[in-house]
């Protein structure tokens, strides 16, 4: 037979071939890892240097070999070139069994009726749940899920999570030890965290939206208010926290009534003005970048049809210029969920409080306490203004 | 107040100075109600910077513009605007808005009823050939570029207007789409009777569409005539090249019918219709060698065209 005449090695449909997929070697390979690392750590009490668990010490028998297999198959099916649906399948189901296991970890390991003994998740955790959170990531990209189904996920994930919380399964994890002894802070400073995050954004928007229309309109404003937000922006944030301590103080010493308002040195009055400062750039620049990119001819035609200037504005320029704005809104809003973390350094609350507690006494559980919802926090409202982003584009969305 | 008997466009001593420099330069000239004048002239002539003084989207330097007797600036720009169709090259279709928003634009800027704009949107779609059903309410990029561009003339008639200005209206379509284009807005010209003011860089779209010509170069009208006067007596040189001396012949018979040269008789072989153009007629008798073509029209014999009475038609005019 000829060389030419051979078929190219394209697995026919319906027949099942065992072909590698890339990524998936990677994932196989950092999951395999991550059985043979401590799946759970011990601790006598909550500072003590702990001692790790090997899956089988850590869950007992029976759920160990429930583990392994179940680990072991969805790794096989990230190996192995398998549809996008079954990927995600596999990779969401091996989560879920993952977050439930590690409170059972937190059971077997606990000694009845010992209030110090602290259990927490190990390496082979963390290890396992970036394998398997890759490969539902990987799986979702590929099956390129609409808008509102991806926004529909993520309430999913969060009511899971609301779900296993409640439920008690993980109630003998340290992180939720330290959560018990202070609920109620949690509550506050996740409070003063959103507060943080969000009232930035919002003041940031309200005026650096109507700002970003001006330097559209005004060309020497452009480059002047860019350059003075892009100088705001490389000051360390620590720094910028620090910077505003003193005006601050002044105001709040030497305006009547502005200390009744709750503006000082220190405190959430200066992390919001810091945050506000970072935020701004971003939302002036891409309201010039977005109005600066509507296409001439519909601006053109907008005028010659005896549009007015403001019915232009509000009617053409802006519902045009809107998705590059909202993608601003986006960058500012993760951004801010995670520097409003530093907040707690001058008194400003939120997460951070945890962290840096945590970080002072050593104690890790504390700090997760603060920086696990931060992060959940900032990746859900990622995903979220992404899809919103998208549904605000008419060119990508789907023909109604 | 518009006058009846006053000619749609007057321009009256248009100048126009971009930094000291004179893009328009002492244009005058007259539409009648009806006409189709085609401005024509190479890039840069100033023939946009002379369509957009109409409409007040360039305010003129010197000189003025009345439209029905009444001046342009008699009214703040935006409401004179709302009366003048407009249509540009590439349509400028509003991204965001589906087809029947784009063509409901002004009469909404109007104030019309939703009931009235939902009608006329759709008797709209219908003259121009798309499905009121399919296509009303689809965005702009999930329509071909011959099907946006016929949304952009809806949308420029959508409230009636008396006037329409085009600028280069037709510059972004293949050949054949732009044929149709073209016939398409002629019928439409003639069932609506609106005035059209055309800005091309196109000699032989300003011969098929015009009744007028406006010959324009460095700022300047050189030739304002119709076509078949332009063609016969080029005022300047620059207009001789414009239309292409190998050519010539050809333009002058695109201007008229294989009607007008209808005489009694038989020939053979494949018929030509009476509403043909005489250059059609005359390509087909030196394709196919032949001396005279049957007319005929809806199986009706009519009679014959002669190649040689084709060949005298071509000459100069006397
Ligand atoms: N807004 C403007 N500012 C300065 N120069 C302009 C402006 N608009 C047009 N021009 C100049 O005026 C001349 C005529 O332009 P235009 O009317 O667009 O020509 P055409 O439509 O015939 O190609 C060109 O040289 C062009 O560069
Ligand atoms: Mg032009």
């Amino acid at each position: 037979m000829q060389a030419s005449a051979v078929p190219l090695a394209r697995p026919r449909q319906g027949q099942f071939r065992f072909r590698l997929d890339l990524l998936g070697v990677v994932i196989a390979a950092l999951g395999f890892a991550g059985l043979f690392l401590p799946f759970a750590a011990f601790r006598a009490n909550r500072i003590v240097p702990g001692e790790g668990a090997q899956l089988f010490i850590a869950l007992g028998p029976v759920w160990g070999v429930v583990l392994l297999s179940a680990s072991l198959l969805v790794l096989a099916v990230a190996l192995l070139r398998t549809p996008a649906r079954l990927r995600l399948a596999a990779s969401l189901s091996a989560l879920l069994l993952l977050l439930v296991l590690i409170g059972e970890a937190g059971r077997h390991l606990t000694p009845e009726g010992d209030a110090l003994a602290r259990v927490s998740p190990g390496s082979g955790f963390w290890v396992l749940l970036a394998a398997f959170a890759l490969l539902a990531a990987d799986a979702l990209s590929r099956l390129a899920l609409s808008p509102l189904m991806r926004i529909g996920l993520v309430l999913g994930l969060a009511a899971v999570l609301a779900a296993i919380l409640l439920s008690g399964a993980w109630d003998a994890l340290s992180v939720l030890r330290e959560y018990e002894n202070r609920a109620s802070a949690f509550w506050r400073e996740a409070e003063t965290h959103v507060l943080l995050a969000f009232g930035s954004l919002a003041a940031a928007t309200l005026v650096g939206v109507p700002l970003g229309m001006l330097c559209h309109k005004v060309r020497p404003l452009r480059a002047a208010t860019l350059n003075v937000l892009n100088m705001v922006q490389t000051i360390p944030s620590i720094a910028l926290f620090g910077l505003l301590i003193a005006p601050l103080a002044w105001v709040a010493a030497n305006v009547p009534g502005a200390s009744a308002l709750g503006v000082s040195g220190i405190g959430t009055a200066p992390a919001l003005v810091a945050l506000f400062a970072y935020s701004l750039l971003p939302v002036v620049a891409n309201t010039v970048v977005g109005l600066g990119a509507v296409p001439r001819a519909a601006n053109d035609a907008a005028r010659g049809m005896g549009m007015t200037n403001w019915q232009r504005l509000a009617g053409v320029q802006m519902p045009l210029a809107f998705p590059v704005i909202l993608t601003g809104i986006r960058i500012v809003l993760v951004q801010n969920i995670g520097l409003a973390t530093i907040a707690a350094l001058i008194g400003g609350g939120g997460f951070g409080v945890f962290v840096f507690q945590g970080i002072g006494q050593t104690a890790m559980d504390l700090v997760l306490l603060g920086a696990v919802p931060t992060v959940i926090l900032a990746m859900g409202a990622g995903i979220v203004l992404d899809a919103l982003v998208e549904l605000a584009s008419p060119q990508k969305r789907g023909r109604s | 107040m518009s006058q009846p008997t006053a000619p749609m466009i007057a321009i009256e001593g248009l100048c126009k100075d971009y930094e000291g420099r004179r893009v328009v330069e002492d244009v005058s000239l007259t539409i009648g109600r009806g006409e189709i004048v085609a401005v024509v002239g190479t890039s840069g002539s100033g023939k946009t910077t002379l369509l957009r003084m109409v409409n007040r989207l360039v305010e003129p330097s010197a000189g003025r513009v009345t439209i029905e007797g009444e001046d342009t600036r008699a009214q703040p720009p935006h409401l004179l605007r709302r009366r003048i169709g407009y249509v540009i090259q590439g349509n400028g279709l509003f991204p965001h808005r589906t087809v029947a928003q784009n063509i409901g634009t002004v009469p909404r800027l109007l104030g019309w009823d939703r009931a009235r704009i939902a009608a006329r949107v759709k008797a709209l779609l219908e003259i121009f050939q798309l499905d009121p059903a399919e296509f009303a309410g689809r965005l702009p990029h999930e329509l071909s570029g011959g099907q946006q561009q016929r949304v952009g003339v809806a949308r420029a008639l959508a409230a009636e207007p008396h006037l329409l200005l085009m600028d280069e209206p037709f510059g972004a379509l293949d050949p054949i789409i732009r044929a149709k284009a073209q016939e398409d807005l002629l019928a439409i010209q003639k069932s609506f009777g609106t005035t059209i003011m055309l800005v091309t860089h196109d000699m032989d779209e300003a011969i098929a569409l015009g009744t007028r010509i406006a010959v324009m170069d460095q700022g300047r009208v050189l030739q304002y005539a119709p076509p078949e006067d332009i063609i016969a007596r080029p005022a300047t040189p620059f207009v001789d090249a414009l239309l292409g001396r190998g050519d010539r012949p050809f333009r002058l018979l695109s201007l008229g019918h294989v009607r007008d040269l209808l005489e009694p008789g038989t020939a053979q072989g494949e018929p030509i219709g009476p509403e043909a153009s005489l250059r059609e007629a005359f390509a087909e008798c030196l394709w196919s060698g032949r001396d005279a073509l049957p007319v005929i029209e809806n199986g009706q014999a009519l009679g014959i065209v002669r190649r040689e009475a084709l060949a005298r038609q071509a000459g100069r005019p006397q």
